[in-house]
Formats: C-alpha cells, structure tokens, sequence
C-alpha cells in the first residue's frame, strides 16, 4: 500500500513518518514513534486513554487519522514532564495516589492540563464535565477530580 | 486490496472534483468522530478520504453584516463556542452541538457531520432546524441551497447528491425578542445518546409569540420539523393551554422506535415534556435578548 510522507511536531520536536491513509495517530504513535503513553482503550472515542492534542486542542487520537498531523503540532503524555521534573499534575497524581492500574492516567493527565491551560480555576463541577470522556475503572474518580482541583489551587498560588 | 487514498485539498472545487471522481468510494472526512468509528468498525471502507478541514470556506466562522451568521460545516464545537457573537444569537445551536460527545469529541465534531452522517437522534439537527438554519451545499454541479429539514431523507441518508459536499449553514438575523434552546433527554448526564431531543425558536413581541419553529430528533426516522407545535404556540402567551397543546402536537408527531433505551410510550410522552420545558428556556431567553 502507498504510503504518505508527514511531517509534524510533536512535543516541541520535528517528527517525519509514514503512514497509510486509513492509520490513526495513536497507531503511529505507539508502533512507529515509540511514544507508548497514550494507551488504546476502546478505539471508538468513548474512554479518552488515547488523548493527545492537536494544535492546542485536547483531541482522541484514535478517532484523528496519521496523515493528518501534517504541519501540526501535537503534544502527548511524554512532553508533559521537563526532563526529570514532573509537571505538577504528575507530581499530585502521585501524592494523592489518583491512580491504581495506570491505564487510564496519562490520557487524565493530558485531558486535565488542556483544562487548567484553558481555566485556572475550575471548579468540581468544571472538572468533572472536562473529564467525562476519561474513563478509568479503578479509582472512582474522586481522587482524581480532587487532585486536578488541588493542582490548580497550588498552580495559582505559585503564579 | 485496492489503496485507500487520503487527501487534504485547500480548495473546495479541488476537494468536489476529488470526491466526484470517486464515484461514490468517497467519504468527506470533517472531525471524523463518526467516520473513524464506522471505518475502525469495517462498516465503511472508503477508496479515497478527502479531509476538508484545510478548506477556509468550510472552516470559517463570519458574521454579516445585517447581524447573520455563516458557520462553516466543518467548525468543531470547542472553535464555535468561543465565537461570543454566536453564542448570543443562537444559544440553541450551540447547546445542540456542545451536547455531542466530551471534551475530546468536541475539539473534532461539527455541525456537517452531525447533519450528513444522518443519525436521527444528532443533537445539533433539531436545534438547526428550529433555528431555519439553511445549509449551503456545492458539487459538480454548482452550488444550491437546502432547509435542514429536507437534508435527512432516512437513518444514515441524506438528499445530498452525489459528489456535494456541505459547504456552510446560514443563520438569518436575530430581531429582538428572540432566542432559542435544545434539550435532549438521555437516561446518564453526559456521554449518552438522545431518546428524545427537541429545539425550539421562538420570537415574542410584548409577551406574545409572534413566531416560533418547534423540531424533535429521535422520535422517527429523521429528524422532525413539527409545525403544528409551532402553530400553537404562535399568538400566544406561551400560557398553558397553548404549552399543553403544542406538547400535544409533538407527541402526535412521534413514531418512534421501541428500544432499550426508551419504549414508544416514554419517548412519545417525553416529547411533549421536553418542548414545554424547551420553549420555557427559550422564552426566557428571548426576554433578555
Ligand atoms: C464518544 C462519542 C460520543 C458521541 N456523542 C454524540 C452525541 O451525544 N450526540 C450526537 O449527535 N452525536 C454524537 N456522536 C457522533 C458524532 O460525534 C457527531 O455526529 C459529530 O457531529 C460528527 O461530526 P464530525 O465532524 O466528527 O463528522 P465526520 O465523522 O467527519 O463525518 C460524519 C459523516 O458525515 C460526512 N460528512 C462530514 N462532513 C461533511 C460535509 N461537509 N459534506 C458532506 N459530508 C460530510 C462524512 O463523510 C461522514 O459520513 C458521538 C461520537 C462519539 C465517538
Ligand atoms: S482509545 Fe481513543 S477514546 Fe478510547
Ligand atoms: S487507574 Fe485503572 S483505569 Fe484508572
């Protein structure tokens, strides 16, 4: 099958690949460019597991096609943290234990920083709706939804 | 295997003569919220896709003049909520097309999409149609223009010829007075599909309803201008007897489907509960439009 030639960004990065028309951008992130943090969880845009965004906008990336990350920027779970140091939201994730198995957390981390970029101060409510395409079968939520809203609070004292 | 081929036009005649000479192999490629289900699902497996979002007439928001509105058909939901202009004029639309999906389904989905992938129970169909949005279409043949209603011709149809992409909707201009409101009814908060969903536009003139357009999604197999609703609430107060009797006329519209999701009994009944409490909202609005 012909295969397409992209160019991207991805996480500040220039990125070349080859897809197929009919690939998704999670498919390529995961078995070409290495990038294993967005997980597949359904495939059908129902659990967010695979959120990415694409030119700023929080987006599945099993519901957006490879080729079209032409000339876009995307950002995934592995541009979140500065080198060694987590992003705050990583950081809280740990502390306030807003995770058990794992697979749901980097498409909430992803989906709750386009949240706080948009409103520093959301409120439970806010949270609660933003990340309604974010399933998780393990924690219940709460823990999570508290540790956005902690996150926040700590983010706009440090600003 | 033949190849599947992808492509991402910057003109809308390129993007026409593209799709056209696929001969129905085909498919415009908007958010792909629907089409990437139906493709992952092997329900759709498309020769060529032509993605329009590279297109500016299909991508661009642009207020007229005279106080209208042209909405691109590809615009996702999270770009038009941000419009301030839009949001006043047609509230109703808006709570239509942010109903659909999360955050992440809103960042792709539009309102072409949601109008040709022909679900009879879209979210943003009864509130265009309620708002006489008129959807702009160009194919090999030229453009024309067509009234929401007459696009859904059956689940999954639309009267959209072959090779015509939809291009805009045309929102007219607002007098004073008047506003608009979608509600849906699904058995969850968020994430779910309508089992009834019902727009209505309204204008009210010193308390009376000069004039109103009533539509229900979900309740038949496409959505449903129901102009008998309408009719009863015209020249009214919105008082009860005229709420009780356009609810009436929208029960009598329905021939719904019997699923698990909502029998004929329920989605008949909620019908008439959704539009009294769809025309309170508008009315309210309109009041402080
Ligand atoms: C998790 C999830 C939740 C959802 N929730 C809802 C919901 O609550 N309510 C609801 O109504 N829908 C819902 N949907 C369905 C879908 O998101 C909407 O129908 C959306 O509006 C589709 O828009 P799109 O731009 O993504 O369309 P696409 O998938 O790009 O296109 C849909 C269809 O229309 C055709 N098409 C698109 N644009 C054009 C055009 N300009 N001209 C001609 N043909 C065109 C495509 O070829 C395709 O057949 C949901 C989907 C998912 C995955
Ligand atoms: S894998 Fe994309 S939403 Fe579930
Ligand atoms: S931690 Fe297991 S799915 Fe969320």
């Amino acid at each position: 099958m012909a295969k397409l030639h992209i160019s991207t960004t991805i996480n500040g990065e220039p990125e070349e690949f080859l897809c197929t028309a009919d690939e998704t951008m999670l498919d390529v992130l995961r078995n070409q460019l290495d990038l294993t943090g967005a997980k597949e969880g359904c495939g059908s845009g129902d659990c967010g597991a695979c959120s990415i965004t694409l030119d700023g906008t929080l987006v599945c990336s099993c519901l957006m096609l490879a080729a079209e990350a032409e000339g876009k920027q995307i950002t995934t779970i592995e541009g979140m943290a500065n080198g060694e140091t987590l992003h705050p939201l990583q950081q809280k994730f740990l502390e306030e234990a807003a995770l058990q198995c794992g697979i749901c957390t980097p498409g909430m981390l992803v989906a709750a920083k386009a949240l706080l970029d948009e409103n520093p101060d959301p409120s439970e409510t806010e949270v609660r709706f933003w990340l309604a395409g974010n399933l998780c079968r393990c924690t219940g939520y709460d823990k999570i939804v508290r540790a956005v809203l902690d996150t926040a609070a700590d983010m706009r004292e440090a600003s | 295997m033949t190849d599947i081929q992808y492509l991402a036009p910057t003109s809308l005649d390129d993007a026409i003569s593209a799709y056209a000479a696929a001969n129905g192999a085909g498919r415009i490629l908007a958010g792909g919220t629907d089409l990437l289900v139906q493709m992952q699902a092997g329900m759709v497996e498309p020769g060529l896709i032509v993605d329009i979002k590279n297109i500016a007439d299909v991508t661009g928001i642009e207020e007229t003049a005279d106080g209208g509105f042209v909405v691109g058909a590809a615009v996702s939901g999270a770009v038009l909520e941000k419009h301030s202009g839009f949001a006043k004029a047609w509230p109703g639309v808006l709570e239509g097309l942010n109903l659909i999906g999360s955050t992440q389904i809103q960042g792709r989905a539009s309102l072409g999409g949601n109008l040709c992938n022909g679900s009879p129970a879209a979210d943003s169909v009864p509130a265009m149609v309620a708002a006489g949005a008129i959807l702009t279409v160009q194919g090999p043949n030229g453009r024309r223009a067509i009234e929401i209603e007459d696009v859904p011709t059956g689940p999954g149809k639309t009267s959209l010829k072959p090779g015509e992409i939809a291009v805009s909707f045309m929102f007219a201009p607002r007098p004073a007075g008047a506003s608009d409101a979608y509600l849906r009814m699904i058995p969850r908060t968020e994430m779910d599909i309508a089992v009834v969903g019902c727009g209505v536009n309204l204008t009210l003139e010193n308390g009376i309803c000069t004039a109103a357009r009533v539509s229900l999604g979900a309740v038949a197999p496409t959505v449903l201008l129901v102009e008998a609703a309408a009719k009863a609430l015209i020249g009214s107060k919105l008082d009860d007897a005229a709420l009780d009797a356009a609810a009436a006329a929208c029960s009598a519209a329905c021939k719904p489907i019997d699923d698990k999701r909502g029998t004929i009994a329920y989605r008949t009944r909620v019908a008439g509960v959704l539009l009294k409490r769809t025309a309170g909202i508008a009315a309210e609005r309109a009041t402080q439009s």
